[in-house]
């Protein structure tokens, strides 16, 4: 009797872990239609109804890099000159029929997205670190208050905080710089990371530090020797936190920056091809710009719950 | 002796302590000062503006350009039935999205409760959506909505509907866009409420042969709530807020929905009246203020 209820079980068992993997695997359909587009070869594209099996191609990653434009109709390439061509530009030319003038803007936009992310996710770690110490260790007149402010800022919806920002930046010349971006990620992540990085320190031991300062260390010496050390995996876990956020912003990206200084999210729902839009592009660009952040969620594992809900919940 | 030496550290730990105030001060005083230029500054300074017929087309010369009208902008705003449309139209994607979000968060969050190899791997694949920018996730939706090539009517089997630029459609394709993105996020705070539930309540509802409905509906319920209203809290204000994703799918202009954020960025960006978009973003504020503090003495409520 009791095998049998046990059998039973185990086969609900598996029937919920079957159903799980394909709800997993139907969730995702609409990123894995994404990356099928990135490959899709030119004149498949458009087939309805949408194929899903064929022969691959990486035609659209060589588009989403370079500038091209179309052979005028009287003035196709000869065979030999198509002997001649490189590798990515025969492919191109069989592809979509298209010349490729240049690289295209996407290096340019996705050194600028690198560029502003991390040189804000930095500063945002350093003044947060201090700052995070700061009020976990020193008797503070209105600590709490100062902490809410801290978190409020990040309530506010970024729209209104947008048109005098833009003023301010106007003013001072920083539309469509990078300093201007970096600054503006460093302080919307700040409040953030100064939240969750004061939960990581509340949770070393007071008593080290107290160790170290009776044997003659300064403050300083002992929160760069035994704070920081030792508060490092919160600090790797908010920095990834902050780079994804710094990566994937868009509303200031779009309103703040033009060319110089334009970011990856600004610019890519913005590409036509002289050919109309580019969906094969658009597709391989989305899935370049999306694999940074995938592959850090994955370090970020167990301190997800932690990182979303600004460390109130420790799990 | 070992007293004396006592004494010493102890004078030593004050002196430190005197030191502490001004590294204190260099501590904290960075941030507290880039928050307030960058955040605060410009709050009061659109707080200003909301009152004045100011527009970032031309140069600022105080007196003309911004003259201020009092309250004007605002009353103009109250008395416009395309801003009610639009609230009514906002409220509306409100309420779809979070709810979808949160019925389908908990079902996800109660489907992972039991333990298998491969449950982390499973867990990290769905948080994945959460992690990408909500416009690229725009525009991979519009991909995936598009009438001519795309996937989704044709899994589906439905007919060629514009999903991203039909007005009848496009609030829904923005929703449910919304919904794949950040149902994650509900089924992680789900899970972490689930995982915290004591097991011995369980234990002891099963020696009563209490029955599943039971155990569900008088154990896991009200012991996650508390996080199911903290995620609710936390989507019904982004959700209030979107505008990444719906630019990603609709873009701008007559293809759009009639959500207040896309006409907020009109009013302030493309039309250039930047002092009633000020007024426009404080009435949204004061919203989400007003709607996150009954969430939150809800919450105080639920948590007793």
């Amino acid at each position: 009797m009791a095998a049998v209820n046990k059998r039973r079980v185990s086969i609900g068992r598996i029937i919920v872990i079957i159903l799980i993997c394909v709800i997993t695997f139907v969730y995702l359909v609409p990123f894995l239609f994404v990356i099928d587009t990135s490959l899709k070869p030119w004149n498949v594209i458009k087939d309805w109804p949408p194929k899903i099996i064929f022969k691959p191609t990486i035609a659209p990653y060589i588009r989403i890099f370079t500038a091209r434009t179309v052979y005028p109709a009287n003035n196709k390439p000869t065979e030999a000159e198509i002997a001649k061509m490189k590798w990515y530009e025969k492919l191109t030319y069989k592809e979509s029929g298209e010349q490729i003038v240049r690289v295209g803007d996407l290096p340019k936009r996705y050194l600028n997205s690198l560029i502003i992310t991390l040189a804000s996710v930095a500063l945002t770690i350093i003044m947060a670190t201090f700052a995070a110490y700061g009020f976990s260790r020193f008797k503070i007149r209105g600590k709490d208050d100062l902490m809410f402010f801290i978190l409020s800022t990040r309530m506010l919806p970024p729209v209104i905080v947008l048109i005098p920002v833009f003023l301010m930046f106007r003013k001072l010349a920083l539309t469509d710089t990078h300093i201007g971006l970096i600054l503006l990620y460093t302080a919307f992540n700040l409040s953030f990371a100064v939240w969750v990085l004061k939960g990581f320190i509340d949770e070393i031991p007071i008593e080290y530090e107290e160790a170290a300062m009776v044997d003659g260390y300064t403050r300083f010496q002992v929160f760069r020797k035994i704070v920081v050390p030792q508060a490092m995996t919160g600090i790797a876990a908010t920095a990834v936190f902050c780079f994804i956020f710094a990566w994937n912003e868009y509303a200031f990206a779009f309103i703040l920056t033009k060319s110089i200084a334009q970011t990856v999210p600004a610019w890519l729902p913005y590409q036509m091809g002289v050919l109309g839009y580019d969906w094969g592009a658009a597709a391989a660009g989305s899935v370049l710009f999306i694999i940074p952040a995938l592959i850090f969620t994955i370090f970020l594992r167990k301190n997800l719950v932690r990182g979303i809900t600004f460390g109130a919940i420790r799990k | 002796m070992a007293r004396r030496s006592n004494e010493n550290s102890s004078t030593l730990i004050q002196y430190r302590a005197l030191q502490d105030q001004s590294i204190l001060r260099m501590f904290i005083l960075p941030t507290i000062i880039l928050l307030i230029v960058i955040n605060v500054f410009p709050l009061f300074y659109s707080l200003i503006l909301s009152f004045s017929n100011f527009t970032a087309k031309f140069p600022l010369v105080w007196g003309k350009n911004p003259r201020f009208l009092g309250i004007e902008n605002y009353i103009r705003l109250i008395n416009d039935p395309d801003i009610w449309h639009r609230f009514v139209t906002t409220a509306k994607y409100v309420v779809l999205s979070v709810g979808g979000e949160m019925i389908l968060g908990f079902a996800f969050a109660l489907l992972l409760q039991i333990k298998f190899k491969g449950r982390e791997i499973i867990t990290t694949l769905l948080v994945l959506p959460m992690t990408m920018s909500p416009v690229i996730v725009g525009l991979m939706w519009k991909l995936f909505y598009d009438p001519n090539w795309g996937m989704f009517n044709y899994l589906l089997g439905l007919g060629k509907i514009d999903w991203a630029t039909d007005l009848k459609y496009n609030l829904y394709a923005s929703a449910i866009a919304d919904i794949w993105m950040w149902t994650p996020f509900v089924m992680l705070l789900a899970l972490a409420g689930l995982g915290a539930v004591p097991q011995y309540l369980y234990e002891a509802a099963e020696v009563d042969r209490a029955s599943w409905w039971y155990k569900f509906s008088r154990i896991t319920l009200p012991m996650v709530w508390p996080l199911l209203l903290i995620a609710l809290i936390f989507r019904t204000m982004e959700a209030f807020k979107v505008f990444d994703v719906t630019m990603g799918i609709s873009g701008r202009g007559a293809s759009a929905p009639a959500l207040l954020s896309i006409s907020l960025y009109d009013t302030a960006f493309v039309t250039w009246k930047t002092g009633i978009g000020s007024a426009l973003g404080y009435i949204v504020l004061i919203i989400i203020i007003a709607i996150t503090n009954i969430f939150v003495k809800y919450l105080n409520k639920a948590k007793q």
